[in-house]
């Protein structure tokens, strides 16, 4: 059962020579022999691994989302068009997890290319949600989520775009933690919406979060939009008293909302009793961000994938599925002469507009927080026939995305009768993870969802 | 209608591409030397391959280059600018899109003088080149292989207003483009591998107005070559106008043996490129005094430089073009004018050996070197200083006209007599201690 170590349990262990390293892949394997069959989570497993015990990771088996470009290991962004590729480079988010000792375990299954939030339009099969397998885990990394719930990795890395990273860690139970864009390099991963893309820890903990996170983050030479910003340590707001913080909430009278909400807003109650204020505030209306979002980022994805042929991957632009077809088509027609002023012009504009409604609410507030998803995991199947499924799922993540603002989802209701979770989101302002780890954190602590710390 | 006694103007504006000679490429690490490479696609890198992830971080050099000769060419510049992606399909562009620059290029509003009168320089703008394709039979079969080390390699494409009379001026405008980017040490401007490229809008009109239709020849890689595809355009055109036809919106090639140009593509609408602003670039912005700076930078002019050689050091002009190769050239040679003149030597003398190469020359080498090369090249015989005087005596006996001038004022006689007295000696002179035996003589 060394699988269900969150990774700072695990760093501990190993140090203390508790536990031996070579035991903890034993039962991570085992777990993924078990279960991968039924969940779908992995596309490729790699059973190799060295003891690096002398590196702060110490050789302890992460799982990585399947558009991180791995060296020599498949990378296919579940898609038919890469499912035979293999890079020759190492992306430099993974070339840092090595170099702190982490290990991939696996390439874990996605939406393909990033596109959806169900990992429904991966070209390889949906993952089912280990929570419960009639639900979806959500997505686009929805096998990085379910690989951390169902323990069947000790730490994952996802990416998110617009709520990529926070969306399916709420559906799965587990923490999702968005840094600041920017803040981790892009350089290597397959792009899906460049100028929100943002390589992030999926976790048990917000503690093991912030631990992965120092180990990410940096500037690169690599990428001309990763910031030189100077990384803080995230482990040091951990534990950290809210008391005297100033916490927004937003999105609660946002129709369709209710019977989430109504799940959601006690759980409000815990700022208080730590010592925060805890205020409802107004935002603009997220259904702009909706519009928004889906302009950008289907014309930037129309872009990024126009280097995607069969000269070099020996298949292609026919074994496109409908959802990149749909989004390179509509992409396509944004950017068109005549549209382009209407379509993605526009777009840029009131995303400038978005943006600012947040920094004036940042000005009152310390972090704003609200529901990360509209409701629980959904069942298999709802995705059917709904094109802007993903769009809506993420409608309230959006503008912290396309604002760039880090963000993090944490466990805030867990359903006894169907074993599923609802997340809270965490908002703060640009290159302020400590603030979002802070108050994960002490929610975290003080409540009783998370999994793993009942389990404690 | 037709009417055989209309005439008409050339209308016609040039969009030029060189390549710049920086270290790196354009948006990547990767080797920026094309033309010398071992091996086809060795010069590469998951960023100019386009592979999933691969970045571009925009190589400043190029950008500051870029930017100085656009003040070369008396352009104004974008204090504000960013990288846009131009989307077409072809082989040769790894990206689907290429990085260029769209409404923001960094230079516009500049010109050229020429002998013909001013070219408006519109905008000049950077971006990346194309990898290579070969068309080859191997084995029997037709392929099509693709060279990616000039892909990504820094490309500037300056584009001019349709200022150009005649096709003399548009070579004209060329060649000083070339001479200058060669001038300013960015580019080598090879144009046979195609490190410089010229594209030519032709059109005529009666009136001066802009005509309804545009012709554009493409490829040309010689300034004669396009010299004689305007010209065979304008033929073409005028035939076609006379008889009352409007000559068809299209791209044409340049055919060197037939000495004509053919029909590409036509063009019936602008191509629909989708520019949108490169995510993966954060915009650039420039302050007025970094402006400043490279404007201080920059090196006198080819043009400048011939006319201050003329009035300092009497260079004559057909020296002074073969001389001027790079600024870093002309900075020495600077240096060794003012010390042959220190040394009494005529500067003009020095530029003809260095161009007749009897000094060897090279960049390396120190002013004092140069005007000892010379000196021993001109080594004298040694005189006997009474046979000297004597010789001088006789000279101004048998010219006393000349003295008479010099008495009143006119001291240029003194090469004159220079010239008589080494006439009538036959020997290789110093001719430093002539002239200081001269004047004495002269004196008295």
């Amino acid at each position: 059962m060394l699988n269900k170590l969150t990774l700072k349990q695990a760093i501990d262990k190993l140090g203390n020579k508790e536990v031996k390293l070579e035991d903890i892949w034993l039962d991570v394997l085992n777990s993924i022999k078990d279960k991968n069959s039924k969940f779908n989570i992995y596309l490729n497993i790699n059973e190799k691994y060295q003891d690096q015990l002398n590196k702060p990771l110490k050789g302890l088996p992460i799982a990585v989302k399947d558009n991180f470009c791995t060296k020599d290991l498949i990378t296919t962004a579940s898609s038919l068009l890469l499912k035979d590729f293999k890079p020759q480079f190492e992306s430099t988010v993974t070339q840092k997890l090595k170099d702190a000792g982490g290990e991939i375990v696996g390439k874990t299954n996605m939406d393909a290319w990033a596109h959806g939030s169900s990992t429904e339009t991966s070209q390889f099969g949906r993952t089912l949600n280990p929570r419960n397998s009639e639900h979806l885990p959500g997505g686009s990394s929805g096998g990085s989520a379910a690989a951390v719930a169902a323990d069947m990795c000790i730490a994952a890395l996802g990416t998110e775009t617009a709520g990529s990273v926070r969306q399916p860690a709420a559906w799965c139970g587990v923490v999702g933690l968005k840094p600041t864009y920017g803040r981790t390099s892009r350089y290597g991963i397959a792009a899906m919406a460049s100028s929100t893309d943002s390589p992030s820890p999926i976790t048990k903990t917000v503690e093991d979060a912030a631990i992965l996170l120092n180990h990410i983050a940096g500037h690169d030479p690599l990428n001309a939009t990763s910031s030189t910003k100077e990384v803080p340590d995230f482990t040091e707001n951990l534990g950290k008293s809210i008391k005297d913080l100033k916490i927004g909430v937003i999105y609660h009278d946002l129709k369709g909302l209710e019977d989430a909400w109504a799940l959601f807003a006690p759980q409000l109650d815990i700022f208080t009793k730590l010592g925060a204020s805890v205020e409802y505030a107004q935002a603009m209306d997220p259904k702009h961000a909706v519009g928004v979002y889906t302009v950008v980022q289907r014309s930037e994805v129309s872009s990024n994938l126009a280097r995607f042929d069969d000269v070099r991957y020996q298949h292609g632009r026919d074994t496109f599925g409908d959802e990149a077809k749909r989004r390179i088509m509509l992409g396509t027609h944004t950017l068109s002469k005549g549209y382009a002023d209407q379509y993605y012009n526009m777009s840029q504009q009131v995303r400038t507009m978005m943006i600012k409604d947040y920094e004036k609410l940042f000005e009152t507030y310390d972090v704003l927080v609200s529901l990360t998803s509209p409701g629980f995991a959904k069942k298999i199947g709802a995705t059917e026939g709904e094109a802007m499924f993903g769009e809506l799922e993420d409608m309230l993540l959006e503008v912290s995305s396309l604002g760039g603002f880090p963000g993090a989802s944490v466990p805030c209701y867990h359903d006894k009768k169907t074993n599923l979770y609802l997340g809270m989101n965490i908002m703060a302002p640009m290159w302020r993870e400590d603030l979002v780890i802070q108050v994960a954190d002490a929610f975290e602590k003080n409540t009783h969802w998370n999994s793993w710390r009942n389990n404690d | 209608m037709t009417d055989s006694n209309k005439n008409y103007q050339l209308i016609c504006g040039l969009e030029v591409h060189a390549e710049l000679k920086t270290k790196s490429k354009m948006f990547c690490g990767c080797k920026n030397d094309p033309f010398h490479a071992p091996e086809p696609n060795i010069y590469t890198c998951p960023t100019c391959l386009g592979m999933p992830g691969g970045l571009p971080v925009p190589n400043k050099k190029a950008i500051e280059w870029t930017i100085k000769l656009g003040l070369a060419l008396n352009c104004k510049i974008n204090l504000f600018s960013k990288f846009d992606r131009k989307h077409y399909f072809y082989p040769d562009l790894p990206k689907g899109y290429q990085i260029s620059q769209y409404d923001i290029p960094f230079c516009y509003d500049g010109y050229m003088d020429t002998s013909e009168g001013r070219v408006g320089i519109t905008r000049i703008h950077l971006e990346e080149d194309t990898g290579k394709l070969l068309h080859k039979t191997i084995d029997g079969k037709k392929v099509s292989l693709v060279d990616f080390n000039r892909g990504g390699v820094p490309l500037v494409e300056v584009v001019t207003e349709p200022d150009i009379k005649t096709a003399t001026q548009a070579a004209e405008y060329g060649r000083k483009l070339r001479d200058i980017i060669r001038y300013l040490d960015i580019g080598n401007c090879e144009m046979q591998q195609g490190g410089m490229r010229l594209e030519a809008n032709i059109s005529l009109s009666e009136n001066g107005d802009l005509p309804n239709y545009k012709v554009e020849v493409k490829n040309i890689n010689s300034f004669k070559y396009m010299e004689q595809a305007i010209a065979y355009e304008i033929k073409r055109q005028t035939t076609l106008l006379k008889d009352g036809k409007t000559p068809a919106q299209e791209t044409r090639g340049w055919d060197l043996n037939k000495q004509s140009s053919f029909s590409q593509r036509t063009k019936e609408s602008a191509e629909d490129y989708r520019y949108f602003p490169d995510p993966d670039i954060p915009p650039l912005q420039f302050t007025k005094e970094q402006v400043e700076k490279w404007k201080k930078e920059l090196p006198a002019l080819p043009e400048q430089v011939i006319n201050d050689w003329k009035t300092k050091f009497s260079i004559e002009e057909k020296y002074s073009k073969l001389l001027i190769n790079n600024s870093q050239t002309t900075a020495l040679l600077k240096s060794i004018f003012t010390t042959a003149l220190e040394n009494e030597i005529e500067p003009n003398n020095i530029a003809k050996e260095i161009i007749n190469k009897n000094i060897k020359f090279n960049n390396n080498l120190k002013p004092q070197e140069v005007i000892t090369a010379y000196q021993q090249l001109h080594q004298t015989d040694d005189l006997d200083s009474n046979v000297l005087a004597q010789t001088i005596e006789q000279i101004l006996a048998a010219n006393p006209d000349a003295v008479t001038k010099y008495k009143a004022g006119k001291t240029q006689v003194i090469g004159f007599l220079l010239g008589q007295v080494a006439q009538q000696l036959q020997q290789k002179l110093d001719m430093k201690q002539v002239r200081t035996k001269l004047l004495k003589a002269l004196e008295n």
